[in-house]
C-alpha cells in the first residue's frame, strides 16, 4: 500500500483519461491497473470491488470510488481545483458538463463501425458550439484562466478538450485565438508540461487493439 | 422579479424533472416557463441564455446555470442535501450517477420506435432489478438508517425515490423483491416537501405523452 490512488481502467484513455489529466494537474502520482482479461473484469465484479460493475474505479482514501463525475468531483475538490465558493463552482461545473460533452462524442466516436462515424458534427459542434463559448469566456473575464483568479479543473478539462479534438482536425482553433493563447498558457504549467512529455501516464490516441480489448472485456457486440 | 428560481424547459420531465423534485424535496418555490414554439426557443437563443444552445436552463442567483448535473450540484450544496463532508459528498455523487444512468434509460424511452421500445423496456427492468436496485438495497441495509448517506437527507435520497416511481411506472411489481427500498419508498414519501410533492396539483410533470413527444421534436427540430 504506498497511499497513491489506484486507477483501474483498460490501456487506454475512454473515461479514465480525464481522471489522468486531473490528478496529474494537481500535482498527485497515481498507480494504474490495466483490464487486459474478461477474467479480470469478472473478478473485481465478484469481489464487490465495481459499485454498478463499470469501471473507472478509483480507489483514493480508503474509497472505491465509481462514476467519473464522482471520481472527478472529489479530486477537484480535495486538490483545490474547484474554485473559492459555491458560484464559482457552479461555473465550473457548466464549462466541465460543455467540455465533458465534446470530449464525449470523440469517445464513442472509436466505438461506432467506421461507416456510421460523422467527423464533420464533431468539428461542427466544437466550432459553432463549444469553442465559442469558452473564446467569449476567457475575453470577457479578461483572465489566466476560465474562473475566478486561479488555475481549476475547467481549465484542465478545456485543454484537454481542446488537444482531442486537434488530433482529429488540427486547424481547429484558427478561429479562436484567446484559445490559441490559452492552450499555450495552460501547457506551459509545471505539472501539465510534466503530463505533456513522453513517459507520462497520459494515453495515445485509440488504436483498434484497445477497442478490441474493451469490447471483449466488457463483451459488447 | 420574484427572487424565485425560474426554470425553462418543456411542459414534461426529461432532464428537467430531477431539477423540480430536488427545489421542491428542499421546499423551495420556482416558476416555469414552457418551451412550446420553435420561436421562443430561437429567441432565448438569440438572447444569448442558453450558454450552449440547450435547455434546461434555470435561472437562480443572478446566474443563468444549464448542464443539468451543474443545476442539480449547486441546489443540493445550497439547500443543504449534499452531506456534511467531502467523503459523503463523494457517495452521493456516486449513489446520484448510479440513479440518473437508470432514470436516463427511461427519458429516452419515449423517443424509440415501437420495435425499440420493446427491447428498452426489458432493458430497464433489467437493469434496475440486476444492477442498481440491489446495490441501494444493500446501501441502506448495511448503513442501517432513514437515509443512503450520513444521518441526513440528502439529493440521493431524492434521486433514489424519483428513480423507484419512475420504473414502478413501467412495471408496478418492480420493488417485490426489495424490502428495504419498499421501507425507503414509504418513508421518503412521507417527508412533508416530498408528501406534498406527490399529490395532485403540485409542479410533478406527468409520464411524457405524444403531445410532449412532437413539442420536443418539433422545437428542437429533432429529426427522428
Amino acid at each position: 500500500m504506498t497511499g497513491k490512488p489506484k486507477l483501474t481502467y483498460f490501456n487506454g484513455r475512454g473515461r479514465m483519461e480525464s481522471i489522468r489529466w486531473l490528478l496529474a494537474a494537481a500535482g498527485v502520482e497515481f498507480e494504474e491497473e490495466f483490464l487486459e482479461t474478461r477474467a479480470q473484469y469478472q473478478k473485481l465484479i465478484k469481489d464487490g470491488a465495481l459499485l454498478f460493475e463499470q469501471v473507472p474505479l478509483v480507489e483514493i482514501d480508503g474509497m472505491k470510488l465509481v462514476q467519473t463525475r464522482a471520481i472527478l468531483n472529489y479530486l477537484a475538490a480535495k486538490y483545490k481545483l474547484y474554485g473559492k465558493d459555491l458560484k464559482e463552482r457552479a461555473q465550473i461545473d457548466m464549462y466541465v458538463e460543455g467540455t465533458t460533452d465534446l470530449m464525449g462524442m470523440i469517445i464513442t466516436f472509436d466505438f461506432t463501425p467506421p461507416k456510421q462515424r460523422n467527423l464533420a458534427l464533431i468539428i461542427e459542434r466544437a466550432t459553432t458550439r463549444y469553442f465559442p463559448v469558452y473564446e467569449k469566456a476567457l475575453k470577457q473575464h479578461g483572465q489566466e484562466f476560465l474562473v475566478g483568479s486561479q488555475f481549476s479543473w475547467a481549465d484542465v478539462q478545456l485543454l484537454e478538450a481542446i488537444l482531442m479534438v486537434e488530433e482529429r482536425e488540427p486547424t481547429v482553433l484558427s478561429k479562436f485565438p484567446l484559445l490559441q493563447a490559452f492552450k499555450a498558457r495552460m501547457s506551459n504549467i509545471p505539472t501539465i508540461k510534466k503530463f505533456l512529455q513522453p513517459g507520462s501516464p497520459r494515453k495515445p490516441r485509440p488504436d483498434d487493439q484497445y477497442v478490441a480489448t474493451v469490447m471483449e472485456v466488457l463483451k459488447k457486440d | 422579479m420574484t427572487g424565485k428560481p425560474k426554470l425553462y424547459y418543456f411542459d414534461g420531465r426529461g432532464k428537467m424533472e430531477s431539477i423540480r423534485w430536488l427545489l421542491a424535496a428542499a421546499g423551495i418555490e420556482f416558476e416555469e416557463e414552457f418551451l412550446e414554439t420553435r420561436e421562443q426557443y430561437e429567441k432565448l437563443l438569440q438572447d444569448g441564455a442558453l450558454l450552449f444552445q440547450q435547455v434546461p436552463m434555470v435561472e437562480i442567483n443572478g446566474m443563468k446555470m444549464v448542464q443539468t448535473r451543474a443545476i442539480l450540484s449547486y441546489i443540493a450544496a445550497k439547500y443543504n442535501l449534499y452531506g456534511k463532508d467531502l467523503k459523503e459528498r463523494a457517495l452521493i455523487d456516486m449513489y446520484v450517477e448510479g440513479t440518473t444512468d437508470l432514470m436516463m434509460l427511461i427519458i429516452t424511452y419515449p423517443f424509440l420506435s415501437a420495435k425499440d421500445k420493446e427491447k428498452q423496456l426489458s432493458v430497464i427492468i433489467d437493469k434496475a432489478t440486476k444492477r442498481y436496485f440491489p446495490v441501494y438495497e444493500k446501501i441502506l441495509k448495511d448503513h442501517g438508517q432513514d437515509f443512503l448517506v450520513g444521518n441526513q437527507f440528502s439529493w440521493a435520497d431524492v434521486q433514489l425515490l424519483e428513480a423507484i416511481l419512475m420504473v414502478e411506472e413501467k412495471k408496478s411489481s418492480v420493488l417485490s423483491q426489495f424490502p428495504q427500498l419498499q421501507a425507503f419508498k414509504a418513508r421518503i414519501s412521507n417527508i412533508p416537501t416530498i408528501k406534498k410533492f406527490l399529490e395532485p396539483g403540485s409542479q410533478r410533470k406527468p409520464i411524457p405523452d405524444d403531445k410532449y413527444i412532437e413539442t420536443v421534436k418539433r422545437v428542437l427540430q429533432m429529426s427522428f
